[in-house]
């Protein structure tokens, strides 16, 4: 097929595949380009493509009247936070699963995989009655142990996939020169699993970053990430499309430039290794 | 290999997750069933009592249950359908030899990483809204009446948003598969004279089969539980009419402070999601095999 290949043929299907790439592309890009619009230039009909008066007042007006800057202090913190503690409790299990496994390991980690399947109105009503009595409701501390619980099985399943490549020799050479366990796991695993380990972390912050049952169910004002933020401007009062647009802006851009990053991590992490 | 020493240490390491998870799961799991035998209403809490299965039979004849079932349904099929058929397409397209792919791959991949509540309202306003949104203005133009979306087809623009967001997921992963297709294979179906169509329907299509099921089996799982979409959107209307069983069962929990009802509601999602798990896990475990 390749090799009958006409110039003719490669510019036709160039452009379709541009054509359909701009065609799903296009609602991210018309809402960067409403965020440098004024609120009456946001609503003009027929629609200002490029030539209307450019201005950057929307981010501005975003953090002065809504404290913007405190839902993304809270994306980040929840976002990050809970995969480092994630990181920390995944690690010593995937090392347990891919060089000490058991009959059972197996078996352990399909369990695992399974509780990502769980809707999570499931348990909506006793973890939020939960929240509630242990005072955890529009809390740090309850989101970020959600938000945990929820990436733990796809980080282990990740580390556990990188972990496996990784040749069990260097390993055992290590204590046969007597390094500890922890000194295994910390100087010679870690060290050679860091790309692993990286996009893995990418995968699971984007995943954290995004996640919008609990975060919109659980908190409030105080512990609410973007995803609650923007959710506020669907009220009818809050229809400003400019400052919608500039607010949206500011909390996909990082993900999406990172969300380019991790495709390769995506096909594995999301599909659990059924797809190569 | 692992020695009695390592062994020992694999369980210690492995316990916390173990223990987090089951904690995670087991415990409110089953708390949802406990709860889903009792008359419990957070507006009236010093009155519990048990009701076996009252709740459930409550649940399942309430025709806004029927209503929201049907919904779930037609929202996870419509998004399947539009989704995977258009993974495809677009798999098979950005696979040929075009033009600045890495390019076309980034803007066909973005929406995936857009949050739900973004897309929703960005789709809402700024595409749907009948008098400035966009669409109304190109139907304008091509002489066509506006149309009010979310209140003449609400159930439609839900499907049109989420279909959005998973579609690059869709197209992903079919291209992923597209390209680990051998070159040999294809250089050899080539000179045995297979015309593009025969190449699709025997060569492709067998080699793509596992991740469309995937991909179908995935999606199925999150399409169940579809919530901020439409929470920011339709709120569950007009009516009933975007309600699906997670926001039923929401509505039911934390706006009508019915604990017994929403939790046999959740029982339910928790079944239904089960089914789609099975055969997922199947796949997956069949793979770890190897």
């Amino acid at each position: 097929m390749a090799l009958k290949q006409t110039a003719g043929k490669r510019i036709g299907m160039t452009a379709l595949a541009w054509a359909i790439g701009l065609l799903i592309f296009f609602p991210i890009l018309w809402t960067f380009v409403t965020s440098f619009k004024s609120e009456l230039d946001a609503f003009a009909i027929p629609p200002k493509f490029l030539f209307f008066h450019w201005t950057t007042e929307n981010y501005f007006e975003v953090q002065s009247r809504s404290n913007y800057l405190l839902f993304a202090y809270n994306s980040i913190v929840l976002s990050v936070g809970a995969n480092v503690v994630g990181l920390l409790i995944a690690v010593p299990a995937a090392w347990s699963m891919a060089f000490a496994p058991t009959k059972r390991t197996k078996d352990v980690l399909m369990w695992m995989l399974s509780t990502k399947m769980m809707p999570g109105v499931g348990v909506l009503v006793p973890i939020y009655l939960l929240f509630r009595d242990f005072h955890l409701l529009d809390n740090r501390l309850g989101i970020g142990f959600v938000l945990l619980m929820l990436n733990l099985p796809i980080l282990i399943w990740m580390l556990y996939t990188y972990f496996k490549e990784i040749p069990v020799d260097i390993l055992e050479a290590a204590r046969m020169d007597g390094a500890s366990l922890a000194n295994e796991i910390i100087y010679v695993l870690t060290p050679m699993a860091v790309p692993g380990i990286a996009s893995t972390m990418l995968l699971a912050i984007i995943l954290s970053w995004n996640e919008a049952f609990w975060t919109l169910n659980l908190t409030t004002s105080n512990a609410a990430p973007l995803t609650a933020f923007i959710a506020s401007y669907s009220a009818p009062e809050g229809l400003f499309w400019a400052k919608l647009s500039a607010a949206s802006t500011l909390a996909i851009a990082p993900i999406v430039i990172l969300g380019w990053f991790s495709q390769k991590q995506l096909v594995r992490g999301l599909t659990f290794g059924a797809v190569k | 290999m692992a020695t009695q020493q390592t062994t020992t240490a694999g369980r210690i390491l492995v316990a916390p997750s173990v223990i987090l998870l089951l904690l995670w799961m087991i415990v409110p799991l089953g708390m949802t069933l406990y709860f889903s035998s009792l008359h419990y209403s957070l507006l009236d809490p010093d009155n519990v009592s048990f009701v076996a299965l009252q709740n459930y039979t409550y649940f399942l004849s309430d025709p806004n249950f029927l209503t929201a079932l049907t919904n779930t349904l037609v929202l996870v099929v419509s998004v399947l359908a539009i989704s995977v058929c258009g993974g495809v397409l677009v798999a098979l397209l950005m696979d040929q030899p075009i033009y600045g792919q890495n390019v076309v791959r980034l803007m066909v991949i973005a929406p995936f990483f857009v949050m739900p509540t973004v897309s929703a309202l960005v789709w809402k306003n700024l595409l749907m809204n009948p008098v400035s949104g966009l669409f109304a203005w190109l139907a304008k133009s091509f002489g066509l009446p506006a149309v009010d979306w979310f209140t003449n087809w609400p159930m439609v623009s839900v499907v049109l948003i989420v279909s959005w967001q998973w579609l690059p997921f869709a197209s992903l992963i079919m291209l992923t598969a597209l390209q680990s297709l051998d070159e040999e294979q294809k250089e050899a179906a080539a000179l045995d004279g297979a015309g593009p169509v025969s190449f699709f329907f025997y060569i492709v299509v067998p080699h793509i089969a596992r991740a469309v099921t995937v991909v179908i089996l995935i999606e199925t799982i999150f399409l169940l539980s579809v919530f901020a979409e439409i929470y920011v959107t339709t709120n569950g209307g007009p009516g009933v009419a975007t309600t699906n069983i997670a926001f039923l069962v929401y509505k039911q929990a934390l706006l009508n402070f019915d604990v017994g009802g929403a939790s046999a509601g959740g029982v339910v999602a928790v079944v239904l999601a089960n089914v789609v798990a099975i055969f997922l896990m199947r796949i997956v475990g069949k793979n770890l095999e190897g």
